[in-house]
C-alpha cells in the first residue's frame, strides 16, 4: 500500500537546535523516519542563524516569520504567502510562545487548506506556569507552591515561605536554581525583561528528574505517553541524555492530566519524582520537547501520529514501549556557506 | 527477598531498573547472585551453592548476606514484601 503521507509538506518552527534546543529538528526526524525522505519540510525560523535553517538534508526550504509580538495578523499575512508557494498541508508550531498566535489562526489556516492539531487557548491557560499551583489543587495533582513576583521586593515573602534553594522561573522559558537573595534579585531582574512578568518564584523539591513527552487526543485521553529519567543535565537543566523508564504511576499521571484538559496535541510534562516517591508536576509544556525523537526510537513515534490525527486519521493509542533506550545529545560544527546567510538574512527564505 | 521481575540484569553485572532509570555496576559475584535470584532459587539454596563452591564460613557468608539484602533495599531492587 503506497505511503499516503510520503509527499505531505509539512511546516515547523524550532529550527534552533543550540544548547536550548527547540523541538523542531527532532520532530522532522521522526517524521522523516516514519514517512519517508520524500516528504517535504518547510522550516519557519525567527532568526538566521538557527542551525536547522541550513541542514538541507532534512529541511528543504526555511521562510522567516514573524516574532510573536507583532501579532497574528503578521504571521497569517506570512503563512499565507509562504502557503501560495509552497501548498503546505500541516504546521506543528514548537515554540509555548507562539501557540497562543497559532491557535488564534488555526481556523483561517484550516480554510487555507492548512491542518492544525493544537490544544485550545483554554487548555493553553490552564498548565500556564502562572495557574499551575491552582490547576493542581484544583485537580489533585503535587505541585511545589509558588508565589507570582510582579516587582523584586516580591521575593521577600516568597523567601520568607520557601526559603533557599528558590526555583526562580520566567512566564515562558527559563529557570534559575538561587541559593541567596543576591542571586534571586538578580535571575529576577534578568527574567523580567526577558519574558515579562509575573516572575513565578516556585518551591525547591528535591528528587529525580523524569519528564513525560505525551500525545493528546482532544478526547480527554493520551495516543502516547512515553516516560525519560535525566541522566545528564545542563546548566540550564536541559536534559543532554536520558532513557526511557516505564512506570504505571507515570502514565496514570500524565492519563490523569489528558483526562482533566482534554488536550489536544503533544505536551511534555516536568516531573519531580522525591524521596516518598511523590510526583511534583514542575511545568507542563504545552508542545513536543526537544527529546521527541526518543519517543520515536523507543516505539511510540509521537509526532508521526500527530500528522495522522490532524488529518483526521485514526490512531490506535500505542500500547507498550522500550524501556532502556537512551539517547545522548551532541553537538556539530555543520559548515555553510555565507551567501546562505545572507540569503536568509536578506530575503528571508532559503 | 525477591529482585523485582522488570530489572534487567547482565552476565558482566549491570543491573538496569526500567522504573527509575537508575543503573549498578555489579561485580562478577553480583551478578552471579543476581542471576540466581532472578531463577527464582531460594536464599538457602543460593547460599547452599556459595558454600559448596567457595572457602567461606557459613556466619560469614550470613553477615555478607544480609550486607547485601541492605544495598538491594536501599537501591530499590526488591520487591516489597506484603
Amino acid at each position: 500500500m503506497a505511503n499516503k503521507y510520503a509527499n505531505l509538506c509539512i511546516a515547523v518552527t524550532g529550527l534552533n537546535a543550540n544548547d536550548n534546543p527547540g523541538p523542531g529538528m527532532a520532530v522532522i526526524r521522526s517524521l522523516k523516519e516514519s514517512f519517508g525522505e520524500d516528504l517535504r519540510i518547510i522550516g519557519l525560523s525567527y532568526e538566521s542563524l538557527e542551525p536547522g535553517i541550513y541542514l538541507r538534508n532534512l529541511v528543504n526550504k526555511t521562510y522567516q516569520v514573524p516574532y510573536p509580538t507583532e501579532g497574528t495578523a503578521a504571521l497569517l499575512d506570512r503563512l499565507t504567502y509562504i502557503h501560495q508557494q509552497e501548498n503546505i498541508d500541516l504546521v506543528i508550531p514548537n515554540f509555548d510562545s507562539e501557540l497562543f498566535n497559532f491557535i488564534k489562526i488555526a481556523p483561517q489556516l484550516q480554510q487555507m487548506g492548512i491542518a492544525t492539531f493544537l490544544p485550545s487557548h483554554q487548555q493553553l491557560s490552564f498548565r500556564d506556569k502562572v495557574h499551575l499551583k491552582e490547576f493542581g489543587e484544583k485537580n489533585n495533582f503535587h505541585v511545589p507552591a509558588d508565589h507570582k513576583l510582579f516587582q523584586a521586593e516580591d521575593l521577600r515573602k516568597a523567601t520568607d515561605d520557601f526559603n533557599f534553594p528558590l526555583m526562580v522561573k520566567g512566564k515562558f522559558y527559563d529557570a534559575h536554581i538561587v541559593y541567596t537573595m543576591d542571586q534571586a534579585i538578580k535571575a529576577f531582574h534578568q527574567l523580567s525583561v526577558t519574558w515579562g512578568v509575573p516572575v513565578i518564584a516556585q518551591q525547591y523539591i528535591k528528587g529525580t528528574e523524569i519528564n513525560i513527552a505525551a500525545l493528546g487526543d482532544g478526547k480527554g485521553g493520551n495516543a502516547s505517553v512515553v516516560a525519560m529519567r535525566k541522566l545528564y543535565i545542563t546548566e540550564k537543566g536541559k536534559a543532554w541524555a536520558g532513557v526511557t523508564i516505564k512506570d504505571d504511576k507515570l502514565i496514570d499521571l500524565a492519563n490523569q492530566f489528558a483526562a482533566a484538559t482534554n488536550w489536544k496535541g503533544g505536551y511534555e510534562m516536568e516531573i519531580m519524582s522525591n524521596d516518598k516517591g511523590h510526583l511534583y508536576i514542575l511545568e507542563i509544556n504545552p508542545r513536543f520537547p526537544a527529546w521527541v525523537y526518543l519517543t520515536a526510537a523507543a516505539g511510540q513515534n509521537q509526532p508521526a501520529a500527530l500528522v495522522k490525527m490532524a488529518l483526521d486519521d485514526e490512531v490506535e493509542p500505542f500500547e507498550d514501549y522500550q524501556a532502556g533506550k537512551l539517547f545522548v545529545r551532541y553537538s556539530w560544527d555543520h559548515i555553510a556557506d555565507i551567501t546562505d546567510f545572507q540569503q536568509m538574512s536578506v530575503f528571508g527564505e532559503l | 527477598m525477591k529482585i523485582k521481575s522488570n530489572i534487567a540484569t547482565s552476565e558482566n553485572g549491570f543491573i538496569f531498573n526500567p522504573a527509575t532509570g537508575d543503573s549498578f555496576s555489579g561485580n562478577t559475584m553480583a551478578a552471579a547472585l543476581l542471576l540466581a535470584m532472578k531463577s527464582g532459587k531460594t536464599e538457602r539454596e543460593i547460599k547452599q551453592e556459595i558454600l559448596d563452591r567457595y572457602d567461606v564460613k557459613a556466619d560469614q557468608l550470613n553477615r555478607d548476606w544480609e550486607d547485601w539484602m541492605i544495598q538491594l533495599k536501599e537501591a530499590n531492587l526488591l520487591e516489597l514484601e506484603g
